[in-house]
């Protein structure tokens, strides 16, 4: 018989159960295998109740994030061999309720995204027969890396200041709100600025950087929230010399 | 409509100074004064030189600075690890008070002593 692996997998039903419990399958432990793998394999072949998110499996759509031996973890970026030879423990992500099983409520994040505005805001929109808003290749690289994110929410699980205050913005909305104010054709810094600018903002971030170090697109959420400091930090100055309306 | 902004900033410049000293101005001067001219292993300048430096306005600031900075980013860094570390963010006047009444009284201190340097 094929060598096997146990994986533990929280369950929970919020019709049945008080609390989440762990449930444990043995799976073939194949040199190819994601932790994906093994969590469709149950699926498919030993309970079809277990519930999880996925889409693309392959580190693009950001919906498999889950907790892997307590790291937060792109389960189809992340290899079952490197748990050998097991139990790998798998879990919904941290700082997040459970809806079921390993399928978390994102819900306060979708709200904390819209509200720094990732989107280009501009003061006057250009007629289409005018073209396109162009940037240079430089121009592109100075946000490119935020642009990156997808997410997946690793960074939120991550993160012990949103572990310890729900009301801080977080990583990836903050790294996405830089990635559009460093964005040649964006003209919304002021209005971010209100909303990034205050406590829940990047203020409430104290640099533990965990957010950069799971970050599976390299996207350095930390990074972006102390440039973001530095440029609050100047804009709080200037407030003082040019004090109400000034621009 | 400008919501009321933190007053964080202030801090956090402060903190962010003080990391720079702490992290590459302490351990240069450290290196230089502590080991590296003691043991000989470079030409150090005399006594009277540093003697000098120190006299002037711009030594005694030099050190100011050195001395007074991290003491800030102590502050800082520890008002969080109080916060999160205990939980004690309820006691934030408490803690505040603590902290960069700290590093102010430290400051104080380490300018008086300057001052003082005959």
């Amino acid at each position: 018989m094929a060598e096997q692996i146990a994986v533990e997998v929280t369950r929970f039903s919020p019709e049945r159960d008080k609390t989440p419990s762990i449930q444990s399958f043995d799976v073939p432990l194949r040199k190819e295998w994601v932790v994906l793998d093994a969590l469709n394999y149950i699926k498919d072949k030993v309970d079809g109740s277990l519930s999880f998110r996925w889409s693309c499996r392959m580190g693009v759509c950001g919906s498999c994030g889950m907790m892997v031996n307590g790291e937060p973890k792109l389960t189809c970026a992340t290899f079952l061999t490197d748990y050998a030879p097991g139990p790998v423990r798998i879990e919904p992500l941290k700082n997040f309720p459970v809806m079921r099983d390993l399928i978390v409520e994102i819900n306060d994040f979708l709200g904390k995204l819209s509200k720094v505005k990732p989107w280009i805001i501009r003061q006057k929109e250009k007629p289409v027969t005018e073209g396109e808003y162009l940037q240079t290749p430089e121009q592109l690289d100075t946000y490119k890396q935020f642009s990156m994110c997808i997410n997946c929410l690793l960074c939120y699980a991550a993160c012990p200041v949103y572990g310890l205050d729900p009301m801080f913005s977080g990583p990836a909305a903050l790294a996405l709100a830089q990635r559009y104010n460093m964005d040649s054709r964006d003209e919304g810094k002021e209005e971010r600025m209100d909303i990034l600018s205050q406590h829940d903002g990047i203020w409430g971030c104290t640099f533990v950087g965990e957010c950069t170090q799971v970050c599976p697109k390299h996207v350095d959420p930390a990074g972006a929230i102390q440039q973001y400091k530095l440029t609050a930090t100047q804009e709080w100055f200037k407030s003082f010399i040019m004090p109400k309306g000034a621009k | 409509m400008h919501k009321q902004r933190s007053n964080e900033p202030f801090v956090w410049l402060l903190f962010s100074a003080g990391g720079v000293v702490a992290a590459l101005f302490i351990p240069i001067q450290l290196f230089l004064f502590g080991v590296a001219f003691p043991l000989g292993w470079l030409n150090g300048p005399s006594y009277d030189t540093v003697r000098g430096l120190v006299h002037g306005p711009i030594g005694r600031l030099y050190l100011l600075v050195l001395c007074t900075l991290p003491l800030f980013h102590w502050a800082h860094r520890f008002r969080y690890t109080l916060y999160d570390g205990l939980q004690i963010k309820h006691l934030n006047e408490l803690v505040n008070t603590f902290c960069y009444g700290g590093a102010i009284v430290g400051t104080a201190i380490a300018a008086y002593l300057i001052w003082q340097i005959p």
